[in-house]
């Protein structure tokens, strides 16, 4: 049973296939309105998430299917101390495809391999969130035409963000991809990820702390937030909070047709003025997560044969 | 130092020198009730120091504990006296409940019943990551 846990279960001839469709659906989306009819998504969320749910359930009705859906660890069996198979075997029972977001890393995978329905990961801990890799590539390419010879900035939180890395791991597998790093010395890139998938790919990277100097060189710029508890003491988080806040200043040098991302929520990182900025992506990527999340339920339905 | 030939049981040569302590234990050796010698440092002409480990006994052996810890040792089987059988091991693509997974975040960490897999990433480096969380594995000489 095919299923997706790690974005690079998706060859990139798949991963064009679904922008092909998803592109199909933003065109013509009443084509689509009953191609799920009748079919059923379980969200099984046993962790809070606002817009992954939210995506993945408006994506199943807009295909004219229905959702069943568990929003809390607390209001399932798991709470009853229920094992992820088990409930993965049960589910399979009533629902036709899974989404799954799980605070424990791996929970999703150890459902696919017991489910008898295609199940899909929706978020495991702070490890893949395949499905907002697929939205920000949806974002790439319909902002920028393509995926090769383009220069990626990724700011701010580069050790811990899991976007970041899958991100990383799918768009080195594209030609002339370079990739600028953008973060703290405490909040860098992890040695593996440099080593395993740049270096071992021969993906050119540099790495920076200073934002505005390496703004100009930017195709994308793609943000997120330094969160204050992954800082060892306050100091160094006072000292730094504020160099990866996007403002209108820092995008003086900035190309003019800079696509500016963020996997959201965001805090503070960029300033609410920048949001009428046309470089802004970052809400289009939300919509792009939708037609992605589409393009994918039909997919793995239908090789499933459902 | 002269340890008796065995008649049937099971001869780990060429373990690096150190490592057949480590060995010993993960493959739970200390529960086995025949006679089990372990000879350290001894002289080898290939390897200048080696471990051997003699089991009296043709115990179930888990040849991928072996190849973890040790990739160039052999396994002599021994019938009747007389070697039956010679393995070298070579790391195992896959080690199940070998190693366990030492994030807290793991699936593992909350379901006791999940067998702890590890899957060889990197074969140069020897590098084994879980396949559930993919963090990396301990190395055979860290406990």
């Amino acid at each position: 049973m095919r299923s997706l846990i790690n974005i690079l279960d998706l060859s990139t001839g798949e991963i064009d296939e679904l922008i092909a469709v998803a592109e199909d659906i933003i065109a013509d989306p009443a084509k689509y309105s009953e191609a799920c009819r009748g079919k059923k998504l379980a969200t099984l969320f046993f962790e809070p998430s606002t817009r992954t749910r939210l995506s993945f359930e408006a994506a199943m009705y807009e295909l004219g299917g229905n959702v069943l859906s568990v929003s809390s660890g607390a209001s399932s069996s798991a709470a009853k101390g229920e094992s992820v198979a088990d409930t993965a075997k049960t589910v399979s029972c009533y629902a036709d495809i899974i989404a799954m977001r799980h605070p424990k890393e791996g929970a999703p995978y150890v459902a696919s391999v017991n489910a008898s329905i295609p199940v899909i990961n929706a978020g495991d801990g702070g490890h893949n969130h395949p499905t907002q890799t697929l939205a920000d590539l949806l974002t790439i390419h319909r902002e920028k035409g393509r995926f090769e010879n383009l220069t990626v900035g990724l700011c701010g939180d580069l050790k811990f963000g899991r976007t970041v890395h899958s991100l990383i791991e799918a768009m080195s597998r594209y030609e002339g991809v370079r990739f600028v790093l953008i973060s703290p010395e405490e909040l860098k890139v992890p040695s593996y990820v440099k080593k395993d998938v740049l270096a071992r790919n021969g993906i050119p990277y540099v790495q920076t702390e200073d934002m505005e100097s390496v703004m100009p060189e930017l195709d994308i710029l793609y943000m997120t937030r330094v969160q204050r508890e992954r800082f060892f003491n306050e100091e160094d988080y006072l000292r730094l909070k504020d160099s990866y806040i996007l403002t209108p200043k820092k995008l003086q040098n900035a190309r003019t047709d800079l696509s500016i991302m963020h996997p959201l929520p965001r805090v503070n990182e960029i300033s609410v003025a920048i949001d009428d900025d046309p470089r802004a992506c970052y809400f289009k990527q939300v919509l792009n997560g939708k037609y992605m999340r589409m393009a994918l339920i039909l997919k793995l339905l239908k090789e499933a044969g459902r | 130092m002269n340890i008796d030939s065995i008649v049937n049981g099971i001869v780990i040569d060429h373990i690096t020198a150190g490592r057949a302590m480590r060995l010993y234990e993960l493959l739970g050796l200390g529960d086995a009730d025949c006679s089990v010698a372990i000879i350290k440092n001894a002289v080898s002409r290939k390897l200048g120091r080696k471990d051997i480990i003699k089991i009296d006994a043709n115990l179930p052996i888990n040849l991928d504990v072996i190849g973890y810890v040790d990739p160039g040792a052999t396994v002599n089987i021994i019938r009747e006296g007389a070697l039956s059988e010679k393995r070298i091991i070579g790391k195992p693509l896959r080690l199940t409940n070998v190693i366990r997974c030492r994030n807290p975040r793991c699936i593992t960490s909350v379901e006791q019943e999940l067998p702890h897999v590890f899957c060889l990433t990197d074969p140069e480096n020897g590098v084994y990551r879980c396949l559930y969380c993919e963090t990396k594995g301990t190395a055979p000489d860290e406990k």
